[in-house]
């Protein structure tokens, strides 16, 4: 398993918003965590990059223990998180945004790594000198995206990708996923889009309140009653 | 009205200390610009610097211009201590206790400041001062001509150290975002403390290049930081090119002024252009609109 987390627990002040997590990603996988707005899952994507401290539980990365290292070692270690709400650099052009992704890792190739980023997104190298905070929703998600792929990840945590994009992005980011992932990437994808994160996924967990509500093969969600139910409104 | 010549010269002679002006801004405008606080010990840590080019000068005979390069470091890495082991971890993240922190501290060494070197006016008492170069009609002090070309020189440093290093990028990334920069592994603790030291080696600067024409007491250091917080507000908060400009602009307004008005009035049209940039542009020349 390249990530493992077990009875993982965090919150702010008194207040547990994460209750007791247990779940595992494994090499070339894409896992959904998936769960509605409020349920805990930007909570555990800032626990998982050291941003937000956990109050216990353990975080096994490549077999290295990791719940309590700082943000810049996690980084150093090859998780890299692209946070809800892209988080880029507005001042900065969509360059040196790219560049800053290599800021600790990656930085002996960042020339080659950067030039491979500008081939997948053409429209960031179109627009390269221009500052980040001019682009449109679906640029600075990709900006985003790119930011992380400089720092070479070995995993790569996706928090809301397709969140106030268009129907039409939100088809390309998914296809995009499904392409960084078939190139060995393994990812841990959180989302609201509960549809098309099934759809890419091999394996899913259900966030609510805190805990996994469900948990299984991706393929067996999309036919569950329930899921079908609650999530879907079939 | 005055000759054209002793005008032309009143402007040089404005650049020239408003050269000065802008590097006590600068480091005051980068430090809100990237820890989003109002420094209130830019004025001690101004005066501490002078009294240690003085100190280096009566005691070491070292020259105030050899003194630059070593004393900005070492006010770099004071700086960056105190950042990094005193304020930033006693403010516990809130702003407004940085704020205080930073008062207490000017409190602090001011009045350590006094007990060491009593409340006496004291200068080099080299005879610089008076050095002045013949160009054409004009009279120009060299001391502040040589003012003028290191705060030019520590400008375009500064801005290449922006923007060329991953450092000054790393900067610019946290003033913006900050939870954006952790995730590339930018520590901003360590970034911060960065700044603060960046800032404290501007005051070092600047303290090298004023002792020669001027005099230090321990509360000198507050005449300059209330024209560079009119000149970083003038500016636009947090910007280093309107820093720059406005430090610029305040020395020719003051010495103007001083023609125009005589000497002591001479910062009353900086005063007056301040509260009339805050009626029309309170955002300042090169400040972001809200």
């Amino acid at each position: 398993m390249v990530l493992e987390i077990k009875d993982l627990r965090a919150g702010y002040g008194p207040v547990e918003v994460l209750r007791g997590l247990d779940m595992a990603v494994g090499a070339g996988e894409i896992v959904a965590v998936l769960g509605a707005n409020g349920v805990g899952k930007t909570t555990l994507n800032k626990v998982l990059s050291g941003v937000l401290p956990l109050t216990s539980g353990s975080i096994r990365f490549d077999g290295r223990e990791i719940a309590r290292a700082a943000p810049d070692a996690i980084v150093d270690a090859g998780l890299i998180h692209v946070p809800e709400g892209r988080k880029i650099f507005p001042n900065m052009s969509v360059r040196e945004n790219l560049e800053l992704g290599s800021y600790r890792r990656g930085k002996a190739n960042r020339r080659s790594n950067l030039e491979r980023i500008f081939e997948t997104f053409p429209r960031l190298r179109e627009r390269s000198r221009q500052f980040a905070g001019t682009l449109s929703g679906g640029e600075q998600q990709m900006l985003a995206i790119g930011r992380g792929m400089m720092a070479e990840p070995r995993l790569l945590i996706l928090d809301e990708p397709s969140l106030g994009l268009s129907p039409l992005m939100v088809e390309e980011m998914f296809a995009l996923i499904r392409r960084l992932n078939a190139a060995g990437l393994p990812i841990l994808l959180v989302e609201q889009n509960v549809v098309q994160s099934l759809e890419i996924a091999s394996r899913a967990f259900i966030l609510e309140n805190g805990i996994f509500a469900m948990r299984g093969a991706a393929a067996d969600m999309r036919e569950n009653p329930e899921l079908r139910r609650v999530y879907l409104g079939l | 009205m005055y000759a054209p010549e002793i005008v032309a010269e009143a402007v040089v002679n404005g650049l020239m200390s408003g050269a000065t002006y802008a590097l006590v801004a600068l480091g005051l405008t980068l430090v809100y610009g990237v820890l989003h606080i109002v420094n209130f010990a830019h004025g001690a840590l101004l005066t501490c610097a002078m009294f240690a080019v003085l100190g280096l000068n009566l005691w070491l005979g070292i020259d105030p211009y050899w003194a630059i390069l070593p004393l900005a470091l070492i006010f770099f890495a004071f700086g960056y201590g105190l950042q990094r082991f005193i304020i930033g971890p006693s403010s516990h993240g809130e702003d407004r206790n940085t704020l205080l922190v930073t008062l207490g501290l000017s409190i602090v060494l001011e009045n350590l400041m006094l007990a060491a070197f009593k409340s006496d006016t004291r200068s080099l008492g080299a005879d610089t001062a008076f050095d002045v170069l013949e160009l054409g009609p004009m009279l120009i002090s060299r001391p502040r001509l040589i003012g003028f070309g290191v705060a030019l020189a520590t400008a375009a440093l500064l801005w290449l150290l922006l923007s060329a290093t991953d450092t000054g990028r790393a900067i610019r990334a946290v003033a913006k975002e900050k939870l954006g920069a952790q995730l590339v592994g930018i520590d901003p603790r360590h970034i911060f403390a960065v700044t603060f030291g960046i800032g404290c080696a501007c005051l070092a600067i600047a303290a090298c290049l004023l002792l020669p024409t001027f005099y230090v007491n321990p509360r000198v250091g507050n005449a300059f930081v209330l024209v560079a917080f009119t000149i970083v507000v003038l500016g636009g908060m947090g910007s280093i090119a309107g820093a720059l400009v406005g430090g610029l602009f305040v020395g020719v307004v003051e010495s103007l002024g001083g023609l125009l008005l005589g000497e002591s009035l001479g910062q009353l049209g900086i005063f007056l252009i301040f509260i009339l940039v805050l009626l029309v542009r309170p955002t300042g020349l090169f400040g972001a609109r809200a």
